[in-house]
């Protein structure tokens, strides 16, 4: 149980950490009315946040760089929310290990 | 009416520093190292000094990353200071205003952007572009920025006829406004700058070679020694305005245009792709003064194209047989492009601005670099109607020409406004 109590710790900040670099790609496409403190696990990209949808494309630019991973036409239809996109990302890296 | 001005010229940005340039000759062509490292046969070219200016007071942070279109840059500097010099603010929370439209050219915009798309492309990577290439790429993304800057509801649109571009928006924007489709118009034009625009014209042999180490003395129009012109870039913007919806708000006028009028000389009778037909010229130059309900006579000051090439004394000749008047009873005449260049696209935008400035002031700009006076312009206009320094000006109407490659002319008529008349 220790082992594993150990793994789900170094996942935790993980997360937290993707979250920290994503939200600094994401802040740079908001509308001049939408504060960086309004960015949420739960917030939508589009409805949320207000972002441009052809920024958005621009977001997953940047993820792919910050990140080092590629991702398809598939993963971006379904990148909606933050939490979306943390999921993605998780996946990529992890299949990439 | 005219009651908005806004200049990002080589020898100055903002209307006090493009003023002050013209009324005392200071000129904005540079040695470029870029053109010189490129082996560029005319390293000297015009281009305005960005360096004090704070771009966030013209684009948002999302706009400015991966900028790299320079028309666009100038376009919306000279477009939003004319906006706001005509006393209008940007609030973006707004209705469409129906009744504001833009018409603003340019001649190829993005080069930069599309240089660096096209190594994406060549390489497979389509997928990394970026939103960025289509609204920095395309032509009509200075109008498609100016609106939604705006909230412009009418006509929103670029023209591109070479370096009739500006003038002809001046034109279009002003027909738009007295045919009663629009209240106001921002109008104006934009050229990028760079190797990628200018290396064309230096293959053409059509610039001046021999001017590398002395930059200020290579735009030389009107000279006997004028070697080709010097290429430049930038923007003008002008704000129209019907006379009610100008006194309305109690707006300051700096001038009206009477009217004006675009042609082609069908590249027939001497014209070419790259040289005008003088039959069409003159045509143009007298239909702008009919539309005007002016005599040729009536025209107090021309400012010309005039761009520094073997051209000049044909230019001369038709302004001369077209308005009937030679020596002595020649008008002023001058051309803005020995200190700025030929800014191609946007040299018509920069140069009617110039103009305006011109009849606010009561002031005729210097001609520079023409103390040797072609002698074929000297026998047609006597030599002091083409001042070498700035003169009073007590006329109202002066008339602004371009003239463009594939044989297109614009003449705009430009008068001091005042309400009696």
């Amino acid at each position: 149980m220790p082992v594993l109590f150990l793994k789900h710790l170094v996942k935790e900040t993980d997360m937290t950490e993707r979250y920290e670099q994503l939200k600094t790609i994401v802040q740079q496409y908001l509308p001049d009315d939408v504060d960086v403190a309004q960015i949420s696990m739960e917030s939508n990209f589009t409805e949320d946040l207000n972002i441009n949808s052809a920024n958005l494309v621009d977001v997953v630019l940047d993820v792919e760089d910050e990140f080092d991973i590629l991702l398809e036409n598939e993963d971006m239809d379904g990148m909606k929310t933050v939490k979306d996109a943390l999921r993605i990302i998780d996946g990529k890296i992890n299949s990439t290990k | 009416m005219v009651t908005g001005l806004g200049v990002c010229a080589p020898n100055g940005i903002g209307l006090s520093k493009f003023q002050k340039a013209l009324e005392i000759g200071i000129s904005g062509i540079a040695h470029i190292e870029l053109l010189e490292k490129l082996n560029f046969s005319c390293q000297v070219a015009g281009k305005p000094n960005l360096e004090n200016i704070d771009l966030n007071k013209y684009f948002n942070k999302i706009e400015l990353k991966n900028l790299e279109a320079s028309g666009l840059v100038y376009g919306l500097i000279s477009g939003m200071d004319a906006w706001q010099d005509a006393g209008f603010s940007f609030e973006s929370n707004t209705e469409p205003d129906w009744e504001t439209g833009i018409i603003f050219g340019t001649g190829i915009s993005g080069v930069e952007r599309f240089r660096n798309a096209i190594y994406d492309v060549d390489e497979g990577r389509v997928r990394r572009l970026g939103s960025g290439t289509v609204m920095q790429t395309m032509a009509s993304s200075i109008s498609a920025f100016l609106g939604g800057k705006l909230g412009a509801g009418n006509q929103v649109t670029t023209n591109s006829s070479a370096c009739t571009t500006g003038a002809e928006a001046i034109l279009m924007g002003f027909d738009r406004i007295r045919s009663g489709k629009a209240k106001r118009m921002l109008v104006g034009s934009c050229s990028d700058s760079g190797p990628y625009v200018w290396g064309g014209f230096d293959a053409m042999r059509i610039l001046p070679r021999k001017f590398n180490d002395n930059p200020t003395m290579a735009s030389r129009p009107m000279s006997a020694s004028a070697a080709g012109f010097v290429p430049g870039s930038g923007s003008g913007a002008l704000v129209l305005e019907s006379l009610e919806s100008a006194l309305e708000r109690d707006a300051t006028i700096y001038a009206e245009i009477k009217g004006g009028h675009v042609n082609s000389g069908g590249q027939r009778n001497g014209g070419s792709m790259t040289a005008p037909n003088s039959d069409a010229v003159q045509r143009c130059i007298r239909q702008a003064c009919f539309d005007s309900g002016i005599h040729p006579s009536d025209i107090d000051a021309i400012n010309g194209h005039l761009t520094a090439t073997s051209k000049d004394p044909i230019e001369i000749q038709n302004w001369s047989e077209a308005l009937g008047r030679s020596g002595e009873d020649f008008q002023y005449i001058n051309s803005f492009k020995g200190t700025v260049g030929h800014c191609l696209a946007a040299s018509g935008s920069i140069e009617a601005v110039g103009t305006v400035l011109q009849l606010v002031h009561k002031k005729i700009y210097p001609n520079v670099n023409c103390e040797d006076l072609h002698p074929e312009i000297e026998a047609i206009v006597d030599k002091f109607k083409i001042p070498q320094k700035a003169m009073p000006f007590s006329g109202k109407i002066i008339a602004k020409a371009s003239f463009g490659f594939g044989d297109v002319n614009a003449c705009i008529i430009f008068k001091t406004f005042s309400e009696r008349n």
